[in-house]
This record gives structure tokens, C-alpha cells and sequence, in this order.
């Protein structure tokens, strides 16, 4: 690992000026990430500025508002009543995610941050338009097995890894956000972007902007929800593809529905039109293939990939299935 | 292996016996690091050094297995690094190096970590727990000795971070079933396969309700 300097601010303004005026600081919570990119080399931060002493560690309940601090661990937030009783979909996709081990160290904010595991951007021999802009896409004609087939750009078809961040998308979360310039909220949709022609950006924060908070606000998705992650090992890997299931129903009919998929583009993939398509139907197993036919209409395979196509179709009709306990 | 723990006296023995052959190693790839060193590398260590001083040591205090350490580090020694090379407490392993092992589990404030992807600096103030800690003095804790008696390794080298996780998993509560303990025990990774007899090991310290 290069060399670096550390500092430990105890309060968000002296965390905030320490980055925003560095160009080469990094904050550092678990480190569960980005202490793997310094040891490979992809990213080499001059200075890192640990903020596990912020008072950003709070669970609360708000007027219906779970309010959610940006270092709650993520093993802390998969365990919380509170999220258990409002929010059982997120805690299913944190224990989706990792190890127990790397979720005793990763924090909301972390995860949110967390960068892809394409293969061609941790491996610095290789180019890489996200590591390296403009030294082009190793993926695209490389291997690409684990990579996107939704979203993707001819610059970069990376996927994001988040599990948590695809429940939270589907949740209608939003972030909150410190900066040099002041607080501002980030809809949880608009927090992570497309690659288009600069896929070295992940999201939309500015520079020395800090996750402070992820807020859910009230929903009825507390009883029939399913996180299915679908993984080439049972536990411990990345998803091949992920599906978040939300369902309202009352009297066999489903009054609300959210959907969002994991390990097929660059951001948790939303699925808005297919849930559109459920409301007002009886949650069976036909309908659940029509919302699965809408999801997949604009997907596109590379070389290794193609399998993923018939596999995100199979894996929303059974997450729904499991949701909608049928 | 026998099916039966070894009793105090021959365990002893062979902790002897494998210090013994832990310090040959020490020293006999000490004197070939040596015998191999030319003038020049001696050299570019030196400036590393003097490179090295450029970027401050931060002073931290941390207990290890009970025992409070004052420590000056430099901000990029990892936690895994600070106990095995620093501390000489050897029995953390590392395996992978990148938190996709387990080998390197440890307890910090009783919650089981990687301690590959967290900086030393970054503990201050904190408990930490390595399997050197688990046992009060020769007797072994519970966990080691079902490991013992169910085989729970081949080459062992997984083993230490198995079992400190595995200790972990039985406190968490998540030692409940089979399926439990296998999905709770996945960032642990043992590519000897000893997987069914670890699970055994864990199931047989949860179903006697020892305290762990």
C-alpha cells in the first residue's frame, strides 16, 4: 500500500474542509473497499480522513420517516427492529450482501460508495475508461460474464455491486448530504449514475460532499417482500443478478408493487414499468411473467453474458412469487 | 485424528513442537535474506526509510487480549499486519489479504472483523481479540476443543479465522440450525473442504450450552 496521511476530525465541517480542499484526500469508514482499491493500486489517496468518530449513528423513527445515519453498520441495520418491523426488504438484501465479518465493518454511507468489482478495473495492467479515462473498456471484448445488460455505454459496462442499494432504490429512499456548500437531499434513484462517456464517475456527489443520512419514508411493503439474489455460490459472492420485490395486496389484488434489480447496470436498476403493469392485478404467476416481459424488453448481452437475459426474467417472476407467498 | 481431545499434557507437547519448527523457519529464512542481500538493496532501503519519515507516525493505544499496547504506526499498517509483523502474534493468518478469505478474523470490541481491511491507527481506543486470546491459559476454549474432536480442519490454516468467527457466530445467536451456521460461517472460506465437520463443531457447542 502507498503511503498517506491520516487525520481522525471529530466534527462534519473540519471532515468536509479536510477533502473538499485536497484533491487527492478520501474519507474512510470501513474501509471494507477502498483499503482493497489502495492495495491493488487503483486508487492512491495522499491522505484519508476517518470519520468514525462523526455522530452519524443513529436510527430513528421520525414521523414515519426512518432516519438512518450514514456509519450505522450494515450487520447493526440488518438486525435493527425497527427496520425489521417497517423495512424487512432492506434487512433481507443486507444479509444478501458480503460476509458478517464485512458487514461489522461496512457502513450505509460505504456501501453506497462502494465502486464495482469489474475485473478490468481492479487489474491496473488492463485498460480501463472508469480507472483511467480514455484508455478504453477491457470488458467490452474481454470477459464479461459478470457484467451489464442494462444501461451499459460504449465506454463502460460495469456493474454496481450494492445489495442494499437495490432495496433502497426500490424503497424510495433519499440521501442526505453535507458539503463545502451545504446540505442538499439526493432522491436514492438519482444518487448513483450511467456511465455514458464518463463512467469514472459513480454518483452524483460533489467534491468534499459527505453522505450524512439515508432517510425511508412510510410504506405498506412490510409483509410480502423478497430480496433474491441469484450468485454462482450459494452464500458470499456477488450477484449475478439481484431482485428487490415489494407488494401491496389487499383482497387478492395488488395496490402497490416495487421492483428494482441488482448486478445489471451501473446503478440499482429500477423497474418502474413493470410495476406499473401490476397494480390493479391479482398477484399471480401470469401476471408476475407479463411485469417480467415489460422488465427485460431493453436489455442487451455481451459476448459471456447473454445468460443473464432469461435468468433476471426467471429470477423477478420468482422473487414475486416468493413476495406474494404464492 | 483421534475422535477424542488430547489431554493437557500432550497438547502441550506439540505446541512445543510447533514453536520449535515456527522459530527454525524465522531463522533460517532470515539468514537466507541475508546471505541474498546485495549492497544495493540494503541502499534502497534506507531511502525508503527516510521516505517513510516524511509521512508522520500517528501514537495508538489498543488492548490486545487483554494486554494495553502504546503503539507509534504509520497510517497504512493494517490491522492484520500490525499483529503478525509488529506484534509477533502469528496465529491471525493471512490468507488473501483482500477480505474474500476470513483467515484473518478477529474480534474488535466482540464484533468478529477481517482484519486485513481495517488500519491499525483506526482501533484506538479499542478491544481487540485474536485466537492467542480465546484460551485461559492451557485450557482450551470450548470451540477449540469441538474443533478437536470433530476434525474441523486439514491443513489449519483457515482454522484460526474459523474459529474466532465461529465463536462470534455462537454469540450473535446465529448458530440456530445447520443452514444458519453455513450462510453466518460463509466469509470463511477452507479450501481443505473441512466445511461439515466445522459445522458439527459449532452445532455441538450450541446444543451444549456452554458459555461462550
Amino acid at each position: 500500500m502507498n503511503q498517506f496521511s491520516y487525520m481522525r476530525p471529530s466534527n462534519l465541517k473540519a471532515a468536509i474542509d479536510a477533502v473538499a480542499k485536497d484533491t487527492s484526500a478520501r474519507f474512510i469508514a470501513g474501509g471494507t473497499n477502498l483499503l482493497d482499491l489502495m492495495k491493488n493500486g487503483v486508487v492512491i489517496p495522499e491522505k484519508l480522513v476517518d470519520i468514525n468518530r462523526l455522530p452519524l449513528k443513529d436510527i430513528q423513527l421520525n414521523k414515519d420517516i426512518l432516519h438512518i445515519g450514514a456509519l450505522v453498520l450494515n450487520s447493526e441495520l440488518a438486525a435493527h427492529e425497527l427496520v425489521i418491523t417497517y423495512h424487512p426488504l432492506l434487512s433481507q438484501a443486507l444479509l444478501a450482501g458480503a460476509s458478517q465479518q464485512l458487514r461489522n465493518m461496512a457502513t450505509v454511507g460505504g456501501n453506497m460508495m462502494q465502486r464495482t468489482r469489474c475485473s478490468y478495473f481492479y487489474d491496473t495492467t488492463m485498460p480501463c475508461n472508469k480507472r483511467v479515462p480514455g484508455s478504453g473498456c477491457g470488458a467490452i471484448g474481454g470477459i464479461n460474464r459478470m457484467h451489464a445488460i442494462f444501461g451499459a455505454s460504449s465506454d463502460c459496462i460495469a456493474v454496481h455491486p450494492s445489495d442494499m442499494c437495490v432495496a433502497l432504490t426500490a424503497l424510495d429512499a433519499t440521501v442526505l448530504v453535507a458539503g463545502p456548500k451545504g446540505n442538499r437531499r439526493i432522491p436514492f434513484g438519482d444518487f448513483h449514475r450511467l456511465p455514458g462517456n464518463t463512467p469514472q464517475t459513480d454518483n452524483t456527489l460533489g467534491k468534499g460532499e459527505i453522505i450524512t443520512a439515508v432517510e425511508i419514508p412510510s410504506n405498506a411493503f412490510t409483509k410480502n417482500v423478497y430480496y433474491l439474489k441469484v450468485r454462482d455460490r450459494a452464500s458470499y459472492a456477488f450477484a449475478l443478478v439481484s431482485v428487490a420485490a415489494a407488494l401491496d395486496i389487499s383482497n387478492n389484488i395488488i395496490r402497490g408493487a416495487r421492483l428494482a434489480m441488482g448486478g445489471v447496470a451501473h446503478k440499482p436498476w429500477r423497474l418502474r414499468e413493470a410495476e406499473q403493469t401490476l397494480i390493479g392485478k391479482a398477484p399471480t404467476t401470469e401476471n408476475f411473467r407479463v411485469a417480467a416481459n415489460i422488465a427485460m424488453t431493453s436489455a442487451i448481452a455481451y459476448k459471456h453474458n447473454a445468460f443473464k437475459i432469461p435468468m433476471a426474467h426467471n429470477t423477478i417472476i420468482t422473487a414475486l412469487q416468493k413476495a406474494a407467498a404464492i | 485424528m483421534s475422535q477424542e481431545p488430547n489431554n493437557q499434557e500432550s497438547c502441550q507437547h506439540k505446541k512445543e513442537k510447533y514453536e520449535a519448527r515456527r522459530d527454525f523457519l524465522k531463522q533460517s529464512s532470515a539468514m537466507m535474506a541475508l546471505a541474498l542481500a546485495p549492497p544495493l538493496v540494503m541502499k534502497a532501503a534506507k531511502n525508503d526509510e527516510a521516505i517513510a519519515a516524511i509521512f508522520e507516525k500517528v501514537p495508538v493505544s489498543m488492548e490486545i487480549n487483554g494486554k494495553a499496547y502504546n503503539l507509534s504506526l504509520e497510517p497504512r499498517v493494517t490491522l492484520l499486519d500490525l499483529l503478525r509483523e509488529q506484534l509477533n502474534l502469528t496465529g491471525t493468518k493471512k490468507g488473501c489479504d483482500h477480505g474474500q478469505c476470513g483467515a484473518c478474523t478477529v474480534h474488535v470490541n466482540g464484533q468478529r472483523i477481517n482484519s486485513c481491511l481495517t488500519l491499525a491507527v483506526m482501533q484506538e481506543g479499542k478491544k481487540i481479540t485474536t485466537i492467542e486470546g480465546l484460551a485461559i491459559g492451557e485450557q482450551l476454549h470450548p470451540v477449540q476443543e469441538a474443533f478437536i474432536k470433530h476434525d474441523g480442519f486439514q491443513c489449519g490454516y483457515c482454522t484460526p479465522g474459523q474459529i474466532m468467527s465461529a465463536v462470534a457466530c455462537l454469540r450473535e445467536g446465529h448458530a440456530g440450525s445447520a443452514a444458519e451456521i453455513r450462510e453466518f460461517m460463509s466469509g470463511n472460506i477452507c479450501r481443505c473442504g473441512a466445511y461439515d465437520n466445522i459445522v458439527d463443531a459449532i452445532m455441538e457447542v450450541k446444543q451444549g450450552g456452554q458459555t461462550v
